[in-house]
């Protein structure tokens, strides 16, 4: 399934520790000097090559190595201790794992400490992205249907007109994408519309995605009329490139969650200073210091960033709850339940 | 006097030191409270987490289960940025968390299934703290024992109690500089009776030894009372002294005026040229020796009464008039005039000693001028003082320094042939200084003649 998606190249790198890594994007940029920066990353190229390029030039001497992967690969990889220098992900979870089990580096730095307090953790672990689970529709698709602004509401439109939407659904396989369980696990913690949802969508005979990007490049093409629970940046960015409207994208005002994207500096990091200074360009850009170069949101709290009387998920052990193999289990068994078997009866 | 090392000083420094030892030890007891404070507040963060967990524990089909709610962890993740380490153990199967944390088996003597323990450790190279709950769950035919054990980094209990024992520090430092402030304070404060006592002494006339009427601290009371018996002591000395030379002068004087009377009565008898000089010099010891003895008894009445002096209201102007009266015949009999020009002038002091002071000048006025001359007693008045000057048309004081002639038993190179002691000015001075005035020595007017004042504060 992941191999029909793939836009990249598909590169096995070698790491220092021999373990080998499914890379989904690969880009070098050459450097004047000796060093070379290792970035592993869960963003897709077109998000962060205008960013790399800008620190590249400013920082030419240093050769930079992006590779994007997914975020389990990513958690797996820096555990075996594979020689990263930065590890970007939006799997939180995964990431404060990393921290938490002594796997990340503390660094300390001016832009650092402009991080607001919930934005970072014991110095090792850095937000620089506040970014929102979206819904995204297909216009065509939704033709004559009241817009749904809550679950309770997409939850009535999709059973009201189960024809309609029936394998036009879309959304995250949480047994494969470590962002979509992070969705799921918050989600189903936070509201209680959230089985009931699987429930109905279980019904709908849903598409399961590893990704966002793929999800709604499918609304784009009409293939899905209803993707939920998508990264909104990536959702932005294809509504930015869709002129023609076919992709609106729908913040669910009930509840909806916020994720921090984060970059930590391994234990194992080898290239400390170039790292540092990567980290901190990352800060500078998530607060809006670098114009032009950004195709990211921004790290600010405003009303757009966060849904109402809720802030991005916290960043502390609580994360870790759900990665629990007893609570991932459980979990997982109920979202089949409700998801996967009415899918194939 | 050997003056050692300041008292106050001392003091201070040694309230300095005690309150410096009071700022160290109440912040080490503050950082220790604060320590174990939060030591306190991350074990029952602990407690309330691994039993919340534990609360969970059942069997399904035979199978131990449990899940771990969201606040267990999310409750230890709002006090500090901890790390959470945590195990669950059925018998000595692993049901999840970290298989390589070491938690120590069995209970203490207090505790027992059911009971939360406690335990320091390391894990991952980091100082850690460890909750552990066992409890019994049927699993199939018999109970089993399942600990749950979360275990947190101790970065939080180090940030806070270094956080307040930066506080404590501060406060410390501020109570140790207000301390000191004080202690300096308090020293000087409790040294003042020392000070004022000494400034009362120091600022005592000479003769003043009236006993100090100070309200001494308990500590103060001896040495304040031994230096008032020691002043009554010399002052009972001086007194007796006083005493013996009145007494002294006393009869020295009824013998030699019966010496004097007999010579007279000799001189008037003999006839012969050679006795009857031999004669009148005799009589001009005896006269000598009389005023003498007559200046030394006045001079330790002043004395005497200048130690506790009195401050009745004394007209000069009455003063003077009387005293030119009593002089009088003297002055005709070598027909000098007396003029007096006074006024009525009030000032506070001992009538006795103004008049010996005047009386003393007055005689120098009129024994050292020649026969048909004129004396003159003005008493003049400003508005600070009261001045009585007695001015004569004799041979004056002389061209050289005068004030040598105030001494004792000092007389001036003009006195070829007349009677004195050398203390009629020493008298004269001594009366006037008792009552904080002086005495001016002078030249008449024209420089003619000799100028003597008396000046007094009115
Ligand atoms: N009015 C004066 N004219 C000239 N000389 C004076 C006059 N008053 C004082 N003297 C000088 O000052 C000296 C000191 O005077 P003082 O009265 O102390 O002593 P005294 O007159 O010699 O003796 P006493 O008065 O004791 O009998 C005198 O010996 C005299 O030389
Ligand atoms: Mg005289």
């Amino acid at each position: 399934m992941r191999l029909a998606y793939l836009i990249g190249l598909i590169v096995t790198v070698w790491t220092g520790t021999a373990s080998s890594l499914d890379v989904e994007e690969y880009k070098r940029l050459e450097g004047t000097g000796e060093r070379v920066l290792r970035i592993l990353s869960t963003g897709d190229l077109a998000l962060f090559s205008p960013f790399l390029a800008s620190f590249h030039a400013r920082n030419p001497q240093i050769s930079i190595e992006y590779s994007v992967v997914s975020s389990g690969e990513l958690h797996r990889a820096i555990r075996d201790g594979a020689n990263v220098d930065v590890a970007i992900s939006s799997a939180m979870d995964l990431q404060f794992q990393l921290v938490n089990d002594g796997l990340a580096k503390s660094y300390r730095s001016a832009q650092t400490a402009s991080l607001p307090d919930w934005a970072r953790w014991r110095d090792q672990i850095f937000a620089f992205t506040a970014e929102p689970a979206v819904v995204v529709i297909s216009a065509e698709r939704f033709q004559g249907l009241p817009i749904p602004e809550t679950r309770q509401e997409v939850i009535s439109v999709l059973r009201d007109n189960p024809d309609r939407f029936k394998g036009a659904i879309g959304t995250y396989d949480v047994r494969d994408s470590g962002l979509g369980y992070l969705f799921a696990t918050q989600e189903a913690r936070s509201t209680d519309a959230y089985w009931r949802l699987s429930e109905v969508l279980g019904r709908l005979a849903p598409r399961l995605y590893c990704c966002s990007g793929q999800m709604i490049e499918d609304v784009a093409n009409g293939q899905l009329a209803l993707a939920y629970n998508v990264l909104g940046s990536y959702a932005a960015e294809q509504a930015a490139n869709e002129t023609s409207g076919r992709v609106q994208i729908l913040r669910m005002q009930d509840f909806s969650n916020v994720i921090l994207r984060t970059a930590i500096i391994p234990a194992t990091a080898q290239n400390i200073a170039a790292a540092g200074a990567f980290v901190d360009g990352l800060i500078a850009a998530g607060q809006g210091n670098r114009p032009g170069s950004w195709a990211l949101p921004l790290l600010d709290h405003t009303p757009e960033t966060t849904s109402p009387g809720f802030g991005p998920i916290r960043l502390g052990p609580a994360l870790m709850i759900y990665l629990d193999p007893l609570n991932k289990r459980a979990f997982l068994e109920e979202w089949e339940n409700a998801m996967v078997q009415r899918q194939t009866p | 006097m050997i003056a050692t090392t300041s008292l106050g000083r001392k003091l201070t420094l040694l309230l300095a030191g005690v309150a410096a030892l009071l700022s160290v030890l109440s912040w080490s007891m503050v950082t220790g409270l604060a320590r174990q404070a939060a030591e306190r507040t991350q074990d029952n963060v602990l407690s309330a987490s691994v039993t919340t967990i534990a609360e969970t524990l059942r069997t399904e089909q035979g199978e131990v289960r449990l899940e771990l709610p969201y606040s267990a962890f999310s409750m230890l993740g709002a006090i500090s940025q901890d790390r959470v380490f945590y195990k669950v153990v059925a018998g000595s199967r692993l049901l999840t968390g970290y298989a390589d944390l070491q938690v120590p088996s069995g209970y203490g003597p207090d505790q027992g299934p059911g009971r939360v323990r406690f335990a320091t450790g390391s894990y991952l190279g980091e100082d850690i703290r460890m909750a552990s709950l066992t409890r019994f769950v049927q699993a199939g035919n018999s109970p089993v024992p399942v600990t749950v054990t979360v275990a947190q980094t101790r970065y939080g209990i180090g940030a806070i109690t270094s956080d307040l024992s930066r506080h404590a520090a501060g406060l410390s430092i501020a109570f140790f500089l207000v301390a000191a402030g004080l202690t300096s304070l308090v020293a000087r404060a409790s040294l003042r009776p020392l000070k004022t006592i000494t400034a009362d002494v120091a600022r005592r006339g000479p003769a003043d030894l009236s006993p100090l009427h100070h309200k001494a601290p308990a500590e103060l009371a001896p040495l304040l009372d031994a230096l008032n018996r020691l002043m009554v002591r010399l002052g009972q000395s001086i007194r007796r002294s006083e005493d013996f030379i009145a007494e002294a002068a006393h009869r020295v004087r009824t013998p030699l005026a019966t010496v004097r009377v007999q010579a007279e009565i000799l001189l008037r008898a003999t006839t012969g040229d050679a006795e009857r000089q031999r004669l009148r010099q005799m009589i001009r010891a005896v006269d000598e020796s009389s005023r003498s003895a007559g200046q030394l008894l006045d001079h330790a009445t002043v004395v005497y009464r200048a130690e506790a002096l009195a401050r009745d209201p004394v007209d000069l102007g009455e003063v003077a008039r009387q005293c030119a009266h009593a002089l009088e015949p003297t002055a005709a009999m070598r027909d000098i005039a007396l003029r007096i020009e006074t006024q009525r002038a009030i000032v506070r002091g001992d009538p006795i000693l103004i008049d010996n002071a005047l009386r003393n000048i007055l005689d120098n006025a009129i024994k050292y001028s020649p026969d048909d001359t004129t004396v003159t007693v003005r008493v003049l008045k400003d508005v600070e003082t009261v001045r009585v000057s007695v001015t004569d048309q004799g041979p004056g004081l002389g061209n050289g320094a005068v004030e040598h002639l105030t001494e004792r038993f000092r007389r001036g190179c003009n006195v070829e042939g007349i009677v004195g002691s050398g203390l009629g000015l020493t008298i004269a001075e001594a009366a006037i200084q008792a009552h904080g005035g002086r005495l001016e020595l002078g030249k008449g007017p024209e420089g003619q003649g000799a100028c003597v004042s008396l000046i007094l504060s009115a």
